[in-house]
């Protein structure tokens, strides 16, 4: 028998479930401080290097905006498939796919295009994640296959595919052999919304998102039906609730929010198509729907956190030369405190032999 | 202990760390220069890949050393090429820095916008194609290398069968792949080159794989042009020979390592920070070789014959003073047809344009 055990609380408090991120916040910023110090750098300086100072001018947070917008898009996607248990680990490839069909239609049409080539090429984007989150969703509803598995190895061959098409059909043809794309024509770029940034339309799309999976989730019958197959699918199927409908749902609009997230960098900063369109938003993002706690509203401000330890970690290597790892050690040990609160707000320690019982 | 207790601890723990780090790390802030230079470098990999990215961060310190006391240096590793390259080049030219190296083909589209936002900061691109005003692109000739590392290798093999792992199928990556297999089957017509494509330029895992994927294909010489040396690890296991990439990596591999092609930015990087500071500089286009001693080889494996060392060495100094060129004519593609007549050699743009093989390689070029 152990000395220290965990013992199960009767109920997490309802507070407290919203006030672990922020704990979780303020304990990464505490061993930030210790580390910093550890390394030899002034911590106050360092911290305000990589939290302050990046988001200190216009431009600052238009960045902080332009790198949370595919994480908004694709986790509130996401959300509503993990609430309902469905879980879609392969946004990264359904972003790939928005790029490489919302893209293509950029390409098709370049050298004549006109004000409907943006709208279009949005729909394209979406049509191309929904497709390929489609392939799980039939797999997992006709044949019980895993869509963790499945939608994660279509990952890799949609970032192969990617590969394939800049190296061929997509190149530009006055690059000398580069695999990249030409540079798309003002007609297929989404416009610029605040004007000194590179904040751009797909912004806007993903308070849309925030704003509709909030309302579907918490006041709609399939919302209701999603929460109750993902709290207790028994009750869920005495209920008549048709679960293959919401497999299909949740995977089609994650795919689809994250085909548009997609398309929204390569019609966005990107302005081509590139061999490499997303430094993995897709699975960033699935962070950033739990550290949300699959709410929308707790997924825009994780998002913007997560953006933020992004750009944080390369200002304070420009402006104190901190290694790149801290980027990493940062989130690492954000995710380490979330779950640890999280432990600790379900279970009580207990230390000592456990007494007989009564 | 109850709720409100852990709380507590928490939050002495909390006070005790921050104290810690006070002690610790004290106030000791640095004082800024402001008269200085600022030099920005933006790397692709991480400086630990001793590699590509380690040899750029070698040509900054050699910077530091040589101008320390009219510059100071600055990078970001790890940049990936998308939509994030922009914001960390605008980053660095917003914070004062009059002198921005992007050193990777990735970064050539992010650094044209940057650029027209600062036309008072000059930047350097590596590898790409497109100046402007304020925009200077520059490469080395890294095929002169491999027409040495081919001829080394041609004698060297005793399988006839050399493994390439490359990169990506863009014309520096063809070309070096034909610069090799044209100086292999000079001194070795009966050789033959395997390639096999990682997609990537620094990833040590796939690259050990790529290497024992062509050691069981008989293989028992390795070249890479990727930038990790996981490959020269696996052929020091296995006991065949492999050719370094960007830096010397003997030290991977001491009895493998037959030489490696260096890059050498130092002088060019001396030379293009001095520009800016005597208000010379211009947006040129430099592509320097041997003979401009951007690159430059390792020395060469103890084990190679002393008749194959002079070989190479008469090829080395034939390549800097202009007697042989890498793309020498006749040239055949892999359909047998010659592509680059007798008596003439592959002009610069069709070097950069390359997007076919030459007789010798074996398997097609992903397209």
């Amino acid at each position: 028998m152990s000395l220290v055990r965990l013992e199960a609380r009767g109920r997490a408090s309802p507070a407290m479930v919203y006030l672990t991120p922020l704990l979780a916040v303020g304990l990464t910023l505490a061993s930030g401080f210790v580390l910093f110090g550890l390394m030899g750098f002034d911590p106050l300086r360092a911290l305000h290097a990589f939290f302050v100072q990046p988001v200190s001018s216009v431009r600052g947070i238009g960045e902080l905006v332009v790198k949370a917008t595919p994480l908004v898009l694709i986790a509130v996607g996401l959300a509503i498939g993990f609430r309902a248990n469905v879980w879609n680990i392969g946004a990264e490839g359904q972003l790939t796919l928005g790029a490489v069909t919302g893209g293509g239609v950029a390409l098709a049409f370049y050298g004549d295009g006109g004000w409907w080539l943006l709208p279009l090429m949005i729909l394209a984007g979406i049509a191309g994640g929904m497709l390929w989150a489609a392939i799980p969703a039939l797999l997992r509803t006709r044949f019980n296959a895993s869509e963790i598995l499945t939608s994660l190895m279509l990952t890799y061959v949609a970032v192969l595919l990617l590969q394939f098409l800049v190296h061929g059909v997509y190149r530009d043809p006055d690059g000398y052999s580069f695999p990249e794309s030409r540079l798309f024509e003002d007609d297929a770029l989404l416009p610029v919304i605040v004007s000194g940034t590179r904040i751009h339309l797909g912004a806007l799309f993903a308070l849309l998102a925030v704003a509709a999976g909030w309302v579907l989730i918490a006041r709609t019958f399939i919302g209701f039906q999603i929460r109750v197959i993902g709290l207790t699918p028994a009750a869920a199927g005495y209920a008549g609730f048709n679960e293959k409908r919401i497999i299909w749902l949740t995977l089609l609009i994650s795919g689809g929010l994250a085909g548009l997230a997609g398309l929204g960098e390569v019609a966005g900063p990107i302005g081509q198509i590139t061999p490499t369109v997303s430094p993995g938003y897709g699975f960033t993002a699935i962070i950033v729907a739990f550290l949300g706690r699959l709410h929308p509203v707790g997924i825009l401000l994780a998002a913007l956190l997560m953006a933020l330890s992004f750009i944080g970690g390369e200002a304070a290597q420009i402006a104190m030369g901190l290694p790149k790892a801290i980027t990493g050690v940062f989130q690492g040990m954000l995710l380490f405190f979330l779950l640890a609160c999280d432990v600790l707000i379900r279970y009580r320690v207990r230390f000592g032999r456990r007494r007989a019982a009564a | 202990m109850n709720r409100r207790t852990f709380g507590k601890t928490i939050l002495g723990l909390t006070a005790a760390a921050v104290a810690l780090s006070f002690g610790i790390g004290g106030f000791a802030g640095a004082v800024a220069a402001q008269d200085k230079l600022k030099v920005g470098f933006v790397y692709v990999g991480p400086v630990s890949d001793h590699g590509y990215s380690y040899q750029h961060d070698v040509g900054r310190r050699a910077v530091e050393e040589a101008l320390g006391d009219k510059v100071t240096t600055t990078f970001v590793e790890n940049v990936p090429e998308g939509a994030d390259a922009e914001r960390v080049i605008d980053q660095l030219a917003a914070s004062g820095h009059g002198l921005i190296f992007t050193t990777s083909f990735g970064f050539m589209n992010p650094t044209l916008k940057v650029a027209k936002r600062y036309p008072n900061v000059k930047f350097e691109h590596a590898t790409g194609y497109k100046r402007d005003a304020n925009v200077a692109t520059y490469s080395a000739r890294f095929y002169e290398g491999r027409t040495i590392a081919g001829e080394i290798a041609g004698k060297m093999t005793k399988s006839n069968v050399i493994g390439y792992i490359a990169s990506f199928p863009i014309p520096e990556v063809v070309g070096g792949i034909n610069a090799f297999t044209i100086a292999l089957r000079k001194v070795n017509p009966e050789a033959q080159v395997r390639v096999v494509w990682v997609n990537s330029w620094y990833d040590p895992p796939k690259e050990a794989e790529a290497a024992k994927a062509l050691l069981d294909q008989s293989a028992d010489v390795i070249v890479q042009h990727t930038d990790s040396p996981a490959p020269i690890q696996v052929a020091e296991q296995a006991g065949k020979w492999a050719v370094g990439q960007s830096s010397d990596m003997t030290r991977f591999g001491p009895k493998a390592h037959l030489t490696a092609i260096v890059d050498d930015w130092n002088g060019y990087y001396i030379d293009r920070v001095k520009a800016v500071l005597d208000g010379t500089w211009q947006p040129i286009d430099t592509w320097g070789g041997l003979k401009d001693k951007m690159l430059f080889m390792a020395p060469y494996n103890p084990a190679i014959p002393g008749d194959v060392v002079e070989m190479v060495e008469k090829t080395r100094v034939d390549i800097m003073e202009g007697r042989r060129h890498s793309f020498d004519g006749p040239v055949k593609d892999q359909s047998g047809k010659v592509v680059i007549a007798e008596g003439k050699h592959a002009s610069d743009e069709e070097i950069l344009k390359m997007d076919w093989f030459v007789e010798g390689v074996v398997g097609k070029l992903p397209k």
